[in-house]
This record gives structure tokens, C-alpha cells and sequence, in this order.
């Protein structure tokens, strides 16, 4: 007997070249069937009129546990990504302490065991302590689990570190995720230009992001690694992962939902909600990061989902700190940049959250992002058609830092299933 | 609770201007909000009151019975003072707030200072801040009357229209003028709102400096720029001279004062190279011998003490208006 039937949904497997209308069947923790047969199960999800497709996987969110747990905790980022139709995420490093030894790797894939929602895969430091000055013990933390490595919150500064952790990489087929931000031009809060000038507001500039891309692409172009940009926001970094693919570099990029659809024109009023970094930017690097998204030049979305307790928020924009949150409702948002603009169909923007990310983590995690009989089960259900208004009260989150409240969105996810178990459903 | 204040004096309210303009506003945060009308009835209220201060008893019960609240997280002398003998001249009680010596070394957030005075029983806070947008965040979530006096690099409002009533006076009008902001625009707060209200107001506004303390995206606030001062002399009827910092050099954004002064600073001779009636404006404290040399400073051209007079003139207008608006 199977545990689960998905019945009479369009299955759209992108890695496969799937897109029809079919059965699922999960037995087992694994996928048993995927055909037009009838079949029986002890759950019947009746899909008709939605889309079934590979557990969606985010690349970029900060659970801040360790040191934050009055924000987020690995177990309540795991229910707001399954809430969100996520069936894996990757944890930033960036905790207190960080996760830049073997012992916080395993803390974190504990955790997320225990939480039993999304699977929570670590991404461990580069450097000892996010200090840019030593490399961390990359292969320990490989062996403990972790699947890919980044200082996010800060660019490796060091062209020398940058080096050796590309070629050290290399030779373990680990991915190296940077945070492309060249420190010497970092003391601003938002984008630099005609509205930071109005606002007052210190800019950090496009030119920024692209000197510390441009420096990690001559390295990599000596070094052959696998390297991913993270949260692409300029123009300018959309044309040089561009170029570097074009020249067979192993460069893959992800966007988040809020590069795709704000401008720095949303700080006007000065909520601190917008305040994220890389910053909001202009309508023309929007344009540019949609099209690097539309034409396969970024192959990932992903949400960098930041949680920030409401006290820090309520800051002066200034002082605030960095980030958003927008786990529960990115599907809803990718769709809104990128579907309802006519600018991608389905099947290719669930290949942006399915097989783009798998790829960055394959070498590790080879079964994820793909729906095939034998497989380990994480199945996502989405209604596209589906009228919802976002509410954060309703989040599981344990934060409340979205600029999306009150946005009514057109899809969601109804049904979230993690190696044959559903763990969320509307 | 609070009765209107002018119930006991035939002359406490002014005579309202002659378009009868209705004033909405609780909060006074930037030029960049109001309208030419807006701003044009600011200065039409501090005409009203300008003659107060010359009677021998200065002081209207105007704000009688109200409390404005001075909470100034960054040190000002001539604003804060301002500001004071405004309130008092109102008949207004004030309290006082420096950063120093105050909850906020303590680590308290600029938001639960500020509720926690206004519990107190505050109608007006005027606030003075470091950080752009503060005056704006605290007034979407306060329901008293918030004035901005000052916040961060973004804008000054009684600056620029006590710049912009004295002005007028000398000048009989702003329309059609052509006025220089000179100095570090990039970090100026007087610098924005005077660009902001002498647009509105029809005028010509020409920013000058360095391209270092210049930014280019100025031009989308509606003003020109030009890298040189001895350009736009001839051109000029206004010249408001920003105080340098010399924070600045130390951050490299000019190589030395020495420098600054030669290329920006407005001597006699730069001075005679400029129409006759050219009005010299400095918003101070003045670096002699910087932005200003003294001949310049104290001369005829020079209105940098009318300013500060008007100032007194054009605060107590906004504490008036902003307490009508949030009734």
C-alpha cells in the first residue's frame, strides 16, 4: 500500500523534461510511481488543477540559531519554509557563534531532524569566525555535512584567502557561495543614488558588488572551482556571470524575490523594512536581474530570508539592521516578477527553485530537485490560481520583518511533502 | 483638557493671511512634503509674528497651557536656543533633552525616549538627530506633533525657511532668483531643504563644491551643479555658504582646508565679481577664513545675523501651525 497518491495534478518536472498530467504515488519515504495508472494510497491528495513538482529549494536563509533563537530558531524556519512549499534550505553561517566547525554543522542537521519540516542542510564559514583571515576547517565540516561554504554578511575581503579557498574547494567538488561586496566601499545603507541623495542616506554602490565579482571571476577562471553568487542585485554582475558562463566557468547565481520586484525607491519613506543588503536598486538592475533570471544566466532564486526581532527594526533607518523575511510568500512573489509578467511559464520557474539549486549542492545531496520512481520523496504542491492576500501574523516565522504584508499574491503552496511525509498543507 | 489657547487675548492669534489657507499638518518633517502654498503660509504666520518681538512684553498666550519638548540627540546651540525662546514667547512650557547625560547612553532606542517624554504630557516634540528619517519615524507612530530640526544628511526645514523669509525680506521676493548653495552639499540637511523649497518657490538653485561633495544625482532635486565657484558669480543674486566640516578632509573628500578655501571660499574679491546687492548667507556656525573670510562676513552683503533673528520668527510659526494641525 503507498502512503501518499498526488492524483490528476500537472506534474512538471523540469530536470526531466516532465510536464503532464499524472499520478504520484510515495511509499516508504521514496517515490514508487509516477504514471497515468490508477493506484490507491492511505492519503489522496487530489491535485487537479495543480501543478506537482520537485520539493522546492531555497539556497539562502538565516535561522539564526545559534545566538538569535528570539528570532528565528532552525525549527520555526523549517516550518516557514515548508509553509512556503520549500522542502530544503540551506542555513548561512552567519550565527553567534558561527558555523565554521564540525561540531555546529551537526548541530544544525540535529536540529533540523528533530524540527522534522524542511530539511535544513548548514553551509559552513570560509573563514575561522566570518574573520576573512583564516581559512575554517572546510573538510571537516564537508564530512560533518555541510553543503556548500560562505561568509555571507561579508565578502571575503582577502584576494589571497579568496584564492586558496577556491583551489582548496576544488579538489573536495564543494561549491564557494560569496557575498560580493568589496569592504572599503561598504559604510552604506542602501543603494546609492538619486534617493539615498534626497533621503540623506549613505549609498552603497553597484560598483561595490561588481569590483569583488570581477576579482572572484579572475580567480576562478585560474582555479576552475565550482562558485556561486549570491543575491545578484546590479546590471552590471548580471552581464559578467553572463560572460563567465559563456566562457565554460562554473559560475552559478541565485536572486531573491526582493530584487525582482523593489526598487530603492520603496526606502522613501524610511521603514526599515526595506532596508536589506545587497541593497534595493535601481528599476534598470530589476530589469537586468529578471532578464539574468528569464535567460538562464541565474539559475537559482532564492529568498535570503533574514529575520530581525521588531525592536531592532524600529530603529532609524540607519541604525537598523539589514535584511527581510519572505520564506512564506516567495513563491507568490517569484511568481508575481516572473510568470504573471509573461516573462517565464511554470515549468521554467520551477526549475529556477528546483534544478538550478540542486546543482549548486549536488555533489553532495545528487537525488534533490527531481521527481524519479526510487527517489528520496519531496514533493511540492502548488495551486497557481490560488488568490491569497499575505498576512504575517499568520507566518510561522518567528519574525515579522516583511514589506509584503498586506500584497495579494496569485500562487501558493498547498501541499508540502519531505521525504514521504507531508508536512504542511492548506 | 487643553482649552484653545486664544481664548483669553484679542491679539493672540495673528491675522490669518489674506488666502484664508487652512494649515492640516500635525508634523513639520521636510520641504520636501509641503507645497509652494504650504510653504508660502509658514512665512505669511512668521510675518505675523515677527512683530512680537518688537513690543515690550514679547510674548503672546498662543500656546499657552501646551508643552513642546526639546529633544535634541545631537548638540545644536543656535537651533536649540532658537527653538526655546520660541516656545516660551508662545507661552508654551518646555522641557529639555540633550543627548548627553540622557536615557539614550544608556542604550534606550530613540523611539521609547521619545514616547516615554511625550507620556509625560507633550504636544510638540522637536527633535534633533543624527540619523536621516528619525523625525519620520517617530511621527508615524506618535500621535503628537513632531518637528523636524534637523535630522542626519537628509533635511532642515526651519533652516531653510527662516533662508527662505530672509530672503524675501532683502530681497522682495524669491521667484525668478538665482541662488548658489556653496560647500559639502552630500552631507548637508540645509543644503536639501533649501533646494527643495527655493524650487518650489520658482527660484534657480545652482549647487557648487567638488564633485567629491557634490553627488551627481543632486539634479533629480531640480537643481544644477557647477565644480566652480567663480563661474556662477556673476550669475548669482543669493550665495548661502555651507559650514565646512573638517571631518571631511580627514575622510579624504578634499585634500586640505587650504585648498577648499582657495577654489570655494567667498573673499572680497570673489565678492566684487558678484552683482552689488548679491546677499551673503551662511547657515553657522562660520569658519572664519574657510567658507567666509570676516570682511565678507561682516559686510553689507552679509544677512548671517537677520537669519538668525528671522529664525526666532519662523519657529514660532511652525510650533503654532503644527499645534493647530494636530487638533
Amino acid at each position: 500500500m503507498n502512503d501518499i497518491l498526488i492524483q490528476g495534478g500537472r506534474v512538471i518536472d523540469p530536470a526531466r523534461g516532465r510536464d503532464e498530467t499524472a499520478n504520484v504515488t510515495i511509499a516508504g519515504g521514496k517515490i514508487a510511481k509516477i504514471g497515468q495508472a490508477p493506484a490507491k494510497a492511505a492519503h489522496v491528495i487530489d491535485a487537479r488543477g495543480l501543478i506537482v513538482c520537485p520539493g522546492l529549494i531555497d539556497l539562502h536563509v538565516h535561522c539564526r540559531e545559534p545566538g538569535h533563537e528570539e528570532e528565528e530558531t532552525i525549527a520555526s524556519a523549517a516550518g516557514a519554509a515548508a509553509a512556503g512549499g520549500f522542502t530544503t534550505i540551506l542555513a548561512m553561517p552567519n550565527t553567534h557563534p558561527p558555523l565554521d566547525n564540525e561540531a555546529s554543522v551537526q548541530y544544525v542537521l540535529q536540529q533540523s531532524a528533530r524540527a522534522a519540516r524542511a530539511r535544513v542542510l548548514p553551509v559552513g564559514c570560509i573563514t575561522k569566525g566570518r574573520e576573512g583571515k583564516e581559512l575554517a576547517e572546510i573538510g571537516m565540516m564537508l564530512a560533518a555535512g555541510a553543503v556548500a561554504f560562505s561568509d555571507d554578511g561579508d565578502g571575503v575581503a582577502s584576494a589571497a584567502i579568496m584564492q586558496r579557498a577556491l583551489q582548496y574547494a576544488r579538489s573536495l567538488d564543494v561549491t564557494i557561495m560569496q557575498h560580493c561586496q568589496d569592504p572599503d566601499l561598504s559604510g552604506g545603507v542602501m543603494n546609492a543614488g538619486a534617493v539615498a541623495v534626497r533621503l540623506g542616506l549613505s549609498g552603497l554602490s553597484t560598483a561595490g558588488e561588481e569590483i569583488m565579482l570581477r576579482r572572484d571571476l579572475a580567480l576562478l577562471e585560474r582555479t576552475g572551482s565550482r562558485y556561486h553568487v549570491q543575491h545578484v542585485s546590479s546590471a552590471g554582475s548580471v552581464s559578467m556571470i553572463r560572460w563567465a558562463r559563456g566562457k565554460g566557468m562554473r559560475v552559478t547565481a541565485e536572486a531573491t524575490p526582493h530584487h525582482l520586484l523593489l526598487t530603492d525607491a520603496a526606502c522613501v519613506t524610511y521603514d526599515s523594512n526595506y532596508k536589506v543588503n545587497p541593497p534595493l536598486r535601481s528599476a534598470d538592475d530589476v530589469e537586468a536581474v529578471r532578464q539574468g533570471v528569464v535567460d538562464g544566466t541565474i539559475t537559482c532564486l532564492a529568498t535570503d530570508h533574514a529575520p530581525h526581532a521588531a525592536e531592532e527594526k524600529e530603529l532609524e533607518f540607519g541604525l537598523a539592521p539589514f535584511g527581510m523575511i519572505s520564506l512564506e510568500c516567495a513563491l507568490g512573489l517569484y511568481a508575481k516578477a516572473l510568470v504573471e509578467t509573461g516573462l517565464m511559464d511554470w515549468p521554467a520557474l520551477i526549475a529556477r527553485m528546483t534544478t538550478g539549486p540542486a546543482q549548486v549542492i549536488a555533489p553532495r545531496h545528487p537525488g534533490l530537485g527531481t521527481l524519479a520512481a526510487g527517489q528520496v520523496a519531496d514533493v511540492t504542491v502548488i495551486d497557481p490560481d490560488k488568490r491569497w492576500t499575505v498576512r504575517t501574523d499568520d507566518f510561522l516565522s518567528g519574525s515579522r520583518n516583511c514589506p509584503y504584508e498586506g500584497w495579494a499574491l496569485r500562487a501558493r503552496p498547498v501541499a508540502t511533502i519531505v521525504a514521504g511525509k507531508l508536512v504542511h498543507s492548506l | 483638557m487643553a482649552k484653545k489657547a486664544s481664548s483669553s487675548s484679542p491679539r493672540t492669534d495673528p491675522p490669518a493671511p489674506a488666502d484664508a489657507f487652512v494649515w492640516t499638518r500635525k508634523d513639520l518633517l521636510g520641504l520636501d512634503e509641503l507645497s509652494a502654498q504650504e510653504i508660502l503660509h509658514v512665512l505669511d504666520t512668521a510675518g505675523s509674528f515677527e512683530e512680537v518681538s518688537t513690543r515690550s512684553i514679547k510674548k503672546v498666550p498662543a500656546l499657552r497651557g501646551k508643552v513642546v519638548a526639546l529633544l535634541f540627540f545631537e548638540d545644536s546651540t543656535r537651533t536649540r536656543m532658537s527653538f526655546e525662546l520660541a516656545a516660551s514667547r508662545l507661552s508654551a512650557d518646555t522641557l529639555q533633552m540633550s543627548a548627553k547625560g540622557s536615557s539614550v547612553t544608556k542604550g534606550e532606542t530613540t523611539l521609547d525616549t521619545a514616547r516615554n517624554i511625550a507620556a509625560m504630557g507633550v504636544d510638540v516634540l522637536v527633535i534633533r538627530h543624527s540619523q536621516s528619517g528619525a523625525p519620520h519615524m517617530l511621527a508615524r507612530q506618535m500621535p503628537e506633533s513632531i518637528i523636524n530640526a534637523g535630522d542626519g544628511q537628509h533635511e532642515h526645514p526651519t533652516q531653510a525657511l527662516l533662508d527662505m523669509y530672509t530672503i524675501r525680506q532683502r530681497l522682495g521676493g524669491i521667484e525668478g532668483l538665482t541662488v548658489a548653495i556653496v560647500g559639502d552639499i552630500a552631507h548637508s540637511r540645509v543644503a536639501r531643504s533649501n533646494i527643495l523649497g527655493l524650487r518650489k518657490l520658482g527660484a534657480r538653485v545652482i549647487v557648487v563644491g567638488p564633485p567629491t561633495l557634490v553627488p551627481g544625482a543632486i539634479t533629480a532635486m531640480g537643481c544644477e551643479i557647477s565644480h566652480s565657484l567663480d563661474d556662477v558669480l556673476g550669475e548669482v543674486d543669493v550665495i548661502n555658504m555651507l559650514r565646512i566640516q573638517f571631518e571631511r578632509f580627514s575622510s579624504n573628500l578634499f585634500p586640505s582646508v587650504r585648498e577648499y578655501s582657495q577654489s570655494y571660499g567667498l573673499n572680497s574679491q570673489r565678492l566684487k565679481r558678484c552683482r552689488k546687492d548679491v546677499l551673503v548667507m551662511h547657515p553657522g556656525p562660520i569658519n572664519r577664513g574657510v567658507e567666509l573670510t570676516s570682511d565678507v562676513a561682516d559686510g553689507p552683503n552679509s544677512c548671517i545675523l537677520q537669519q538668525v533673528t528671522n529664525g526666532l520668527a519662523i519657529r514660532m510659526a511652525v510650533l503654532y501651525l503644527v499645534t493647530q494641525g494636530n487638533r
